[in-house]
């Protein structure tokens, strides 16, 4: 099939970037997303021109890193995908097809396609941990017995990929649906209790002084989430974070 | 011993790693505060051995190409864990992980590094879970376990399909924790472009910052490279697509020995390759091997009506199915080892029995599990005279249980729904089991550089149990290697901050930089990707499944040729100065170049079957791999002397005085 792409163009993050035309023939069917803009690559390459840049690695949907918004949603149109595990055969002869970067203050753009998500994990850093010596001798682990119901929801909640699809398809660019997730996972776990108040407090913070919006229940984080992580979670931290205020 | 000593300790197999530990130099506390380390690679062993030298005391840096650690290639391990806690009762013991390890090796890793990798296999467990790892759990809130190709246990950990991604994650909070606390410092979008040597001691590394472009001299006391295996000279392979072997391969011509590179393992239950456009192969876990039977159709005509599209596999019947594993090998079925039930794959579809177009695929079948499961279920819910449909939708569910991610996975890619119809898969590149040569304390040929996880060799042989690499990355990472560095790193304590203004870091930043012009000064004609395309068709065809002599030969002859035509033809737009992800791929592609031939050579020399290395010449009459203890019984660990042609050989004897080495059978 024949596509005609219109695709973000910027050198770097200090340059101001373009919506860039671009006609490509001969696209399968079976071919991923990120193989169709392999093949673009490669002819502009051959023509001598530089090829556009996008992130990915895995290609297996996984590792969270491919971050393309297409046609205005992320990850493209299908649900519950990242963009490598997204196919052509969603897309017909013809198709006019936009290609952008995430937007959002909080993640600049790095070149082309791609941005710069460190906020992610800066507010990781700033408690999505457990403080546990991983040097030290643990406890034997069936001695921490988990109810199967609770050890499940925190498994939903530790499947974030950390894409950013949550932060991309926010009107407002809030990470609550990611911070959430990582609040919920040990949250929900008893190894996680000890310091859950201090950690709700310091990754809340650390998210808004990234520069992430605010959440207003409009839930469009949930249906782009190419893992279906669920907004249940944000309200847990809100939960969560409201209980750590009152006991100060 | 020479320049290759093992350093195993004496005595007894089970108070190796005790005795050692309790023998081995340690660094005072405030010491450590004086003494740096680098990690390049955050996966399971990165990641977790930066996390725990930080922890300790010292100062570490870390480096990976990604944009953050936590996207390691490790995070798309699906299957398991695997850990000898016995909690399901059903015989294991430490020294049963350890046999089984090295017999699924096919007696070709090391006995000492194996027998402490079974021993403390249990550590890991419990420090996962303390680390809030959500393993899955049994209703009375125990840890669940399944059971693994090659093995007759239950002793894999996992979490639905994604114990790679949970453990990652785990590693990945741990060394936040310590980013947080100002003991490690992270360099994300960077790569090792060299290794750094002064006095004939690793101390540092030239990098890119993949972003700005700028080169930067980083020093340190001690260099640990965990960068994960070279599958990706392949092309085709289940890797990330930014695999690489650059920072292995730069220590290689620093003096580390290259080992074993032809190990590699191909695991038998891969997303077939569908076309020429195909940039990478995806792995469906081996614990689909639990549930589903691998068959092709009996007969031919049969086969190939499957392939014209005349006819679904479901309306084959049970008899006119071949259930090939089950029937060549009863005991272990469809769970036998990955080099063995890939071999058994290529062998029927290259007697055609194949069932996608291009007859490269076999039926993986969960129709059989699917009733079982149901029927059931529908027992155990007191459902009574319930029909087929019935217990087919509540099997369903329960096989969504276990494996959803991966059929939702499966259906995105080939767009057929494998609760219905059987998955196709076929065998690919998955692991290497070759990599830099470490002796027990994982310190490689060069002083003061170490290798972790799937960079070194020790542990794997030439074939890798499944569930094991996840096991091998978080021992080395958590438990061992930040014992064994300190027995180094206690003559560094006078030694103070190693500067970067010397001659030896002039001479390796002049080097990095006069390659990338060298690069980039081609007015040439072809991409990077044709040539990375190139070297994998070789690789796949000459080196791949099964190799001969013969083949091998021209493999070595034609990489080569290629790696000539590719410094004078290759085209890199852009520049350096600035983020160029050609330029990135190219350097990477440059050093698949050289180790191919290497790989080749390694292969054309050991005149046995063995593992993954499968060379046609020397086989049973029944086809089995025919593995020869009397002259191949040794680590090949090869010495850069320039070309790749010119590598020399050592070998390092494998003793194996605790068990005995027998024909591997699965029978």
């Amino acid at each position: 099939m024949k596509l005609y792409l219109k695709i973000w163009r910027q050198k770097n993050t200090s340059t101001k970037g373009q919506m860039v035309d671009y006609t490509l023939d001969g696209v399968e069917s079976d071919m991923s997303f990120l193989e169709m803009l392999d093949i673009l690559n490669e002819e502009l390459i051959s023509k001598g021109e530089e090829p556009v840049e996008f992130d990915h690695d895995c290609r297996e949907g996984i590792c969270g890193t491919c971050s393309l918004q297409i046609n205005g949603r992320p990850h493209g149109p299908d649900s519950m995908i990242t963009v490598c595990q997204l196919h052509m055969r969603s897309f017909n002869d013809g198709d006019e097809i936009v290609i952008e970067p995430w937007r959002a203050k909080a993640f600049p753009v790095v070149k082309d396609l791609i941005v710069d998500r460190t906020a992610f994990d800066r507010i990781q850093q700033a408690g999505g941990y457990i403080s546990v010596n991983t040097s030290g001798r643990p406890v034997d682990a069936n001695a921490i017995p988990i109810e199967k119901d609770m050890a499940d929801k925190s498994f939903n909640a530790a499947t974030c990929i950390g894409c950013g699809a949550c932060v991309a398809a926010c009107k407002n660019a809030s990470a609550m649906l990611f911070t959430s997730a990582k609040v919920s996972q040990f949250a929900l776990l008893p190894q996680g209790r000890v310091e859950a108040a201090e950690r709700v407090e310091n990754m809340v913070r650390q998210m808004d002084l990234e520069g992430f919006g605010n959440c207003t229940n409009t839930g469009a984080c949930e249906v782009e989430c190419p893992k279906g992580i669920s907004l249940e979670n944000i309200a847990r931290m809100n939960r969560e974070y409201l209980s750590a205020s009152i006991k100060g | 011993m020479g320049v290759l000593d093992s350093r195993e300790p004496q005595g007894p197999l089970a108070d190796k790693w005790t005795k050692h530990k309790n023998e081995i130099d340690l660094v005072n506390p405030a010491n450590k505060r004086n003494i740096d380390i680098i990690v390049v690679g955050t996966g399971l062993a990165g990641g977790s051995a930066a996390a725990t030298l930080a922890e300790l005391g010292y100062n570490v840096k870390t480096f990976c190409y990604q944009d953050s650690p936590r996207r390691a290639h490790s995070i798309a391990a699906q299957g398991g864990v695997n850990a000898a806690k016995n909690y399901q009762g059903d015989g294991d013991s430490v020294y049963r992980l350890f046999y089984d390890t090295i017999k699924g090796g096919d007696y070709r890793s090391r006995e000492s590094n194996v027998y402490r990798l079974a021993e403390v296999s249990t550590n890991i467990i419990d420090q996962c879970v303390a680390q809030g790892v959500p393993f899955a759990r049994e209703y009375g809130g125990l840890l669940d376990n399944r059971s693994f190709g090659g093995v007759l246990v239950s002793r894999t950990f996992y979490a639905k399909g994604q114990t790679g991604q949970q453990l990652l994650l785990g590693a990945y909070a741990a060394m936040n924790r310590q980013i947080q606390r100002g003991k490690i410092k992270s360099y994300t979008r960077h790569e090792m472009l060299d290794l750094v040597l002064v006095d004939g001691k690793a101390r540092g590394i030239i990098a890119r910052d993949l972003v700005s472009g700028e080169i930067e001299r980083h020093s340190a006391h001690a260099v640990v490279l965990a960068t994960g295996g070279y599958g990706n000279l392949f092309f085709l392979s289940t890797y990330c697509m930014g695999a690489n072997v650059m920072a292995a391969w730069k220590a290689h011509k620093k003096g580390a020995f290259f080992a074993n590179p032809c190990f590699t393992q191909i695991h038998p239950t891969c997303i077939p390759v569908s076309g020429d456009h195909q940039s990478k192969l995806t792995l469906m876990s081996e614990s689909l091997r639990n549930d589903g039977r691998i068959w092709v159709p009996k007969r031919l005509e049969d086969a190939q009506a499957i392939r014209e599209g005349k006819l679904k596999p479901t309306q084959l019947g049970e008899e006119e199915r071949d259930y090939y594993l089950e029937r060549r090998y009863p005991a272990f079925g469809n769970l036998v080892p990955r080099d063995v039930a890939s071999r058994a794959a290529k062998e029927r579809c290259d007697a055609g029995f194949g069932v996608n177009k291009t007859g490269e695929a076999v039926y993986l079948d969960f129709s059989a599990a699917i009733m079982r499961y149901g029927k059931e279920k529908a027992l155990t819910s007191g459902m009574k005279d319930v029909d087929d449909d019935t217990i087919r939708d509540l099997g369903e569910k329960i096989v969504e249980e276990k494996y959803g991610n991966l059929f939702q996975m499966y259906e995105k890619i080939v767009d057929q729904n494998p609760y219905k119809t059987p998955m196709m898969i076929y065998p690919a590149v998955h692991y290497t089991m070759g990599g830099l040569w470490v002796d027990y304390n994982l310190q490689t040929t060069i002083p003061g550089c170490y290798a972790a996880g799937e960079a070194n060799f020790s542990d794997h042989g030439a074939n890798r149990l499944g569930a094991s690499a996840l096991m091998q990355g978080l021992a080395d990472g958590y438990f061992v290697l930040p014992y064994t560095i300190g027995d180094y790193l206690s003559d560094d304590i006078r030694t103070g901050a190693i500067p970067i203004d010397s001659l030896e870091f002039d001479a390796a930043e002049k080097n990095v930089k006069d390659r990338l012009e060298k690069l980039m000064s081609g007015t040439g004609i072809h991409s990077v990707d044709y040539y990375h395309k190139k070297l994998g068709k070789i690789m796949w065809n000459k080196c791949g499944m099964s190799r001969n002599a013969k083949e091998l030969k021209e493999a070595i002859k034609e990489i080569a040729e290629l790696r000539k035509d590719f410094w004078e033809n290759v085209k890199i737009p852009g520049s350096p100065n600035g983020k160029n992800q050609e330029l990135e791929k190219a350097g990477r592609v440059a050093d698949f170049l050289e180790l191919g031939e290497l790989f080749a050579k390694d292969a054309l020399e050991r005149n046995e079957s063995c593992g993954g290395h499968f060379r046609e010449e020397y086989q049973t009459p029944e086809g089995e791999a025919l593995r020869d203890d009397e002259n191949f019984k040794f680590v090949s660990a090869w010495e850069y002397m320039g070309e790749p042609s010119d590598a020399k050989l050592h070998k390092e004897d494998l003793v194996y005085e605790n068990i005995k080495v027998k024909t591997r059978s699965y029978k």
